[in-house]
């Protein structure tokens, strides 16, 4: 995990290296600083002149000076370092879900990809900065201040042979203890908040059933659940505080009743006052590193999981690749498939597709119907190699598809999905998508040949007119006749439509299916739809029932010799044929 | 209708600090103002050592010469014996205000989240078509871990440095007047350095939250399109997007960041300058023995200077604390600020008082029972002190209704309904002619003006809210399941209701066949909205939970929209049997759906346009045998 992680260092190594070093300087500056003030406090009780203590005064201040130089340098180059680790992290990932086949896309959650790229980083980034600051200046500064402590106090240093063990491993039980139960109620309470966008999307039906006090009663329940194991967890950490003061208080009380021993027994030989203010420094230093030491240890197992879930989509490799030798020509729109079978995942019990054998000419066009679920999706996704079969082979243009390049495929094989999506952007920018160096002139030709254009003149700005992010502000007609239009901009060999005209009236879906057999005739032109009426005057049908193909022919035939279809068009034509459907 | 997307980043309002506290202190009326004075004692207690290491250099300035420990032994020993007992009264404290700074802390946010929560459910249903369901979600989560932070942390740490700093200064000048001035000109410096890149600090922290926001909102599109932009091979555009605003949010956090790493060296620093200041002041004053002016009256000497420079170091560590708490008090005043807006939300008003109670029938009047028997009627106490009862039997009328959401814009005009128990009711029409509306305003999702609509005769706007609900029943195109089990949902229709109701309203709903087939039958657990079920079945439970309600009326709002044809075919059955012998409005594009109603209504741009039946309407040659015959686009 760690090694996946840290290629995304790249080129913040340097600052991510510059950084503990400077914190290092910075930690021997801070250290030296408390000797040196002993050293004026000494020479000042033993009546030195104003010379020393300008010497001394200007020895300090240089070290302030450099030891805020270094700080300044350590913190700019911990924030560069952390921050473009972060940015790398999320680019890594960004890109690799680019690589994403649809199989991957599949696997993962829009929300938890989000999660991923923001959340996760963020805690990742945390730890991070936590690591190459404190992780290197705490250690370093117990073991200075350990050793300035016992170069300043000798014997006195001893009491730290005690304290630091007793302060350490006390705080270790303490986080082995607390940890286990934070991860616990981090799952409890990741459940509760689930539950609250559960209730605020079900809000109407809350309210319909008059449910409200009920949900509040639930809710109440859980989340005080949720506090009490919180509680539980701080009040066991809040011993922290305490326990270092009582450390604190230890030092000084020694170091007052035995140092002044000293003292007077040595006659400030073996130590002086102004040794005094420096042990207590040093020991300040000393366990306020320990306590540091703790919490980078926290932060880390904190920030594991959100590493473990980046790692997730680092390493995920993509199921599709290009062939090694791609081939970059299509010689026609033809489609074969030989004894096609597909699973969605190999624990699949049921393959979604099976058997199935399917030859299409190049320039026909093809209706496909069937229930949700009969794989009608499924079987066209195979086409453009968004998914690869399980078994058997797709031939595009007599080839494998596996033998093409991915891209070349995919932009002579065009399909308009089903679940179909605009992007924040003008209209313009939206059809582009199809064919980035497409003229103005052909954007319209496109418009009006899935009859977009008629809307899109209405608009006060035309083809300029801003679609909102999910494209809210088109109704789901003009979403899918903008969607159409996108897609025959790429002048496809192959255009598969999967219910893209659902929300569209069959007037306008006829004028469509008019368009595209007069001005686009090679194309071969793939149409699933759950209307009778869409796919009437295609070539050939196909009825698809429970991932086989049930039977193919032309709409009289079917409608003579197949139960399914004969059914659907029962169903449909005695409401009659116009279902005005969303 | 308008949502709105942005959540107001930036600084709190004021106000927000004081109602924060008063907030707390109402939650814990004794404990809060206890741990104040906890920590107040703590933090004195633990300034007070520099007393005695004063104390304990005077006596060692004292016996040093003669090297006598036996002399001095006892001077320090009573000393350091009081010391101690001040330790134990700081450490009694600490701990005692560290516990109750957790309970409280977890306390505060647990009743805070209820308290939203338990708002929230009176909130008008206008709130949740008008917010972003992020939004809301986010008062939960981030809003209330901001809160975390600085209830926990920087509250108790800045009372802390607060009281440990007037000690402190109190102590400087009870020493020496000449050292605390020069101390006050170096905190009037440290002050002015936090301050500036303090608030440079929290003014990036602010920017890179809102770089932080348009990346989220970025990935987001991204990831919902991530086929299309496969289907399209728009990878390497959206990359190139991406590292726009990647790079953004990089400088902005890097600027923030930078400012906050940077804080604690220099006034660590500042610290150590100011130090050496107080040492070359003390020294000369030493040296020249100028005459020193304190409340102490004590001559300035070396047992006087070595404490004073010690405090001088702990004073600048506290204004180092407080500068560390800077950002975590920006974001958790501006989540508190959130909260309470959230919390000032105007709950949902109802002024009903005709309820719905179960009745029986003596000698041919109603009269009111415990029992449930069945028979419902409408309980209309009067002003005169007489109780009237109406039978609950599911006429619905409007009359005349115009409304509008915002009062600008009519989305109803006119309209006029007639619904007799047991008929059914069709809306037919395009997104926006106001379907959903009339039905909004059966169930008072939204008020109108009085008596235009009335329930069995009673004008709704009397019926309380609770009541009226509970006599309709809904099914909605979206179908919201909730985690539980399957016979949980079911039973949320009514909660009563025993295991045998909730299978016999299964069965009437056709869901019970499916049911039986899963896995642990009616004990299924669901999750995630349903999500190992399908559509249809999603839907049949929905059917079923409305079904095991049985009220009178049902609203059936685009309920089988989502469904293809076949699965429509089985979900209609358990509709059917449903709707039999009530009131029902459907709103559904399917015209199959629709056909059989007794009265089916064309909207338009908010008015009705034509009513009557399927054949009456097919006959009129209008609106409706245009869609009928598929010349027109419902959108």
């Amino acid at each position: 995990m760690l090694k996946v992680l840290m290629k995304s260092i790249r080129e913040y190594k340097k600052p991510s290296l510059q950084a503990p070093i400077f914190v290092s300087l910075e930690v021997v500056l801070e250290c030296i600083i408390p000797f040196i003030t002993a050293d004026l406090v000494n020479q000042i009780k033993a009546g030195c002149g104003l010379s020393v203590i300008i010497r001394d005064g200007l020895l300090l201040l240089l070290m302030a000076a450099l030891s805020l130089t270094f700080g300044v340098i350590a913190g700019t180059t911990c924030a560069t370092a952390s921050c473009g680790f972060a940015k790398n992290l999320r680019k890594d990932m960004f890109y690799s879900i680019q690589n994403f086949s649809f199989e991957n896309i599949d696997k993962f959650s829009t929300s938890s990809l989000v999660t991923r790229l923001t959340t996760d980083v963020t805690n990742v980034q945390m730890a991070y900065m936590t690591i190459i600051r404190l992780a290197i200046r705490c250690p370093l500064m117990l073991i200075f201040a350990f050793a300035m402590a016992f170069i300043m106090g000798g014997k006195m240093a001893t009491i730290f042979l005690i304290l630091v063990p007793l302060l350490g491993i006390s705080l270790f039980l303490i986080i082995r203890k607390v940890m286990p139960m934070f991860k616990r109620v981090f799952k409890k309470y990741d459940r509760l908040n689930n539950s609250i966008e559960e209730n605020v999307s079900a809000m109407r039906v809350v309210k319909s059933f008059v449910r409200e006090d009920y949900e509040k009663e639930k809710f109440g329940d859980a989340a005080s659940d949720v506090q009490r194991d919180f509680t539980r967890a701080e009040r066991i950490l809040a011993l922290n505080g305490p326990l270092m003061q009582f450390c604190l208080y230890a030092v000084m009380v020694f170091v007052l009743t035995f140092g002044s021993y000293t003292i007077i027994t040595s006659r400030g030989a073996d130590l002086d006052v102004g040794q005094f203010s420096a042990l207590l420094n040093y020991s300040f230093m000393i366990l306020s590193s320990l306590m540091m030491v703790s919490m980078v240890f926290v932060m880390i197992t904190m920030a594991e999981e959100s590493a473990k879930r980046i790692t997730e989509v680092l390493t995920e490799q993509s199921s599709l690749a290009n062939p090694e030798h791609p081939v970059y020509k299509i010689a026609d729109g033809s489609v074969d498939f030989d004894n096609v079978s597909f699973k969605y995942s190999a624990k699949a019990e049921k393959p979604a597709l099976s058997d199935v054998n399917l030859h299409i000419r190049s320039g026909e066009t093809i209706g496909i119907i069937g229930g949700t679920g009969s794989s009608k999706s499924t079987l066209i996704q195979l086409i453009s190699r968004l998914y690869d079969a399980t078994e058997g082979t797709v031939r595009v243009g007599g080839r494998d598809v596996r033998e093409y390049d991915l891209e070349t495929l995919r932009n002579q094989v065009a399909v308009v999905l089903q679940k179909n999506v605009l992007f924040s952007g003008t209209i313009k920018e939206n059809l582009r998508w199809g064919n980035p160096d497409a003229t103005d002139e052909e954007l319209i030709a496109a418009c009006r040949l899935a009859c977009a254009d008629e809307f899109i003149e209405k608009f006060p700005e035309k083809y300029d007119t801003y679609i909102e992010q999910g494209g809210t502000n088109v109704s789901g007609g003009q979403k899918q006749r903008l969607c159409i239009a996108r897609a025959i901009l790429k002048k496809p060999k192959i255009l598969i439509l999967d219910d893209s005209t659902s929300a569209v009236d069959t007037k306008t879906d006829a004028l469509i299916r008019k368009g595209m057999r007069e001005y686009i005739p090679e194309t071969t032109k793939i149409i699933i739809a759950q209307r009778v009426a869409s796919v009437e005057s295609a070539d050939r049908i196909i009825v698809m029932d429970n991932g086989k193909i049930n039977a193919v022919g032309t709409h009289a035939e079917l409608l003579e010799n197949n139960e399914i279809y004969r059914e659907v068009y029962q169903s449909q034509n005695k409401a009659g044929d116009g279902d005005a459907e969303k | 209708m308008q949502k709105s997307n942005q959540r107001s980043v930036g600084k709190a309002q004021k106000g927000t600090l004081p109602r924060l506290f008063k907030t707390i202190f109402h939650f814990y009326p004794v404990m809060m103002p206890l741990t104040v004075v906890l920590i107040i004692i703590s933090a004195a207690v633990s300034s007070i050592p520099a007393i005695f290491m004063q104390n304990i250099i005077a006596i060692i300035e004292q016996f040093w010469q003669s090297g006598d420990w036996t002399a001095a032994e006892h001077a320090v020993f009573s000393k350091v014996a009081v010391l101690i007992i001040f330790y134990i009264i700081s450490l009694i404290s600490g701990f005692t205000f560290n516990q109750m700074m957790a309970i409280m802390t977890q306390g505060t946010l647990q009743k805070l989240r209820q308290q939203m929560f338990n708002g929230m459910q009176n909130l008008p249903i206008k709130y949740f078509d008008t917010h972003n369901h992020g939004d809301v979600m986010s008062y939960y989560t981030n809003d209330i871990d901001s809160l975390r932070q600085m209830i926990s942390q920087s509250f108790p740490q800045l009372l802390t440095s607060a009281i440990t700093v007037v000690t402190l200064f109190s102590i400087m000048l009870y020493y020496s007047l000449w050292l605390t001035l020069v101390v006050i000109v170096g905190i009037i410096g440290m002050f002015f350095i936090t301050k500036k890149i303090g608030g440079g600090s929290a003014r990036h922290f602010i920017r890179q939250q809102a770089a932080i926001g348009k990346e989220e909102g970025f990935v987001q599109e991204m990831m919902n399109g991530q086929k299309v932009i496969k289907v399209f091979c728009h990878e390497e555009a959206s990359k190139a997007d991406f590292d726009r605003i990647n790079e953004a949010l990089f400088n902005e956090a890097r600027s923030a960041n930078r400012y906050s790493n940077i804080l604690g060296p220099i006034i660590n620093n500042v610290g150590n300058v100011l130090y050496v200041f107080v040492a070359f002041v003390g020294g000369v004053l030493l040296t020249v023995k100028a005459p020193n002016v304190s409340i102490s009256g004590l001559a300035l000497s070396i047992s006087v200077a070595v404490p004073f420079l010690n405090m001088t170091r702990q004073f600048a560590g506290n204004i180092g604390q407080v500068s560390h708490q800077i950002n975590f008090i920006v974001m958790g005043l501006a989540g508190a600020d959130r909260i309470f807006r959230l919390l000032d939300e105007q709950p949902e008003t109802d002024e009903g008082y005709v309820t719905l109670v179960n009745a029986k029938e003596e000698n041919g009047q109603l009269v009111e029972t415990d029992a449930r028997t069945g028979l419902w009627a409408w309980k209309h106490p009067h002003g005169d002190g007489t109780t009237t009862y109406t039978r609950l039997r599911g006429d619905v009328r409007l009359n005349q209704v115009d409304f509008s959401y915002d009062g600008k814009k009519t989305v109803l005009h006119d309209v006029s309904i007639y619904a007799e128990p047991g008929q059914k009711v069709a809306f037919v029409g395009a997104t926006g002619a106001g379907k959903t509306t009339i039905t909004n305003l059966i169930n008072r999702f939204y008020d109108i003006a009085d008596g235009k609509i009335r329930y069995d005769g009673i004008n709704i706007n009397k019926i309380k809210k609770a009541d009226l609900r509970r006599s309709l029943g809904v099914i909605l195109q979206d179908v919201n399941l909730f985690t539980g089990t399957v016979m949980e949902n079911i039973r949320y229709g009514r909660l009563d209701a025993a295991d045998a109701d909730c299978i016999k309203a299964a069965k009437l709903a056709g869901a019970h066949d499916f049911i039986t087939r899963l896995p642990d039958g009616y004990q299924t657990q669901l999750s995630g909205n349903g999500a190992n079920l399908s559509q249809g079945q999603r839907q049949l439970l929905s059917i079923a939970r409305a079904a095991v309600a049985d009220p009178p009326v049902m609203i059936m709002d685009e309920a089988t929209s989502s469904i293809d044809t076949r699965t429509e075919a089985i979900v209609q059955r358990g509709m059917d049997a449903l709707m039999k012998g009530r009131t029902v409005f459907v709103i559904a594009h399917r015209l199959s759906t629709v056909k059989n109603s007794d009265v089916i209504m064309v909207l338009e741009n908010g008015r009705i346009i034509e009513r009557g039946s399927h054949e009456k309407l097919i006959a009129e040659k209008g609106k409706y045998y245009q869609l009928y015959t598929g010349a027109f686009e419902l959108e």
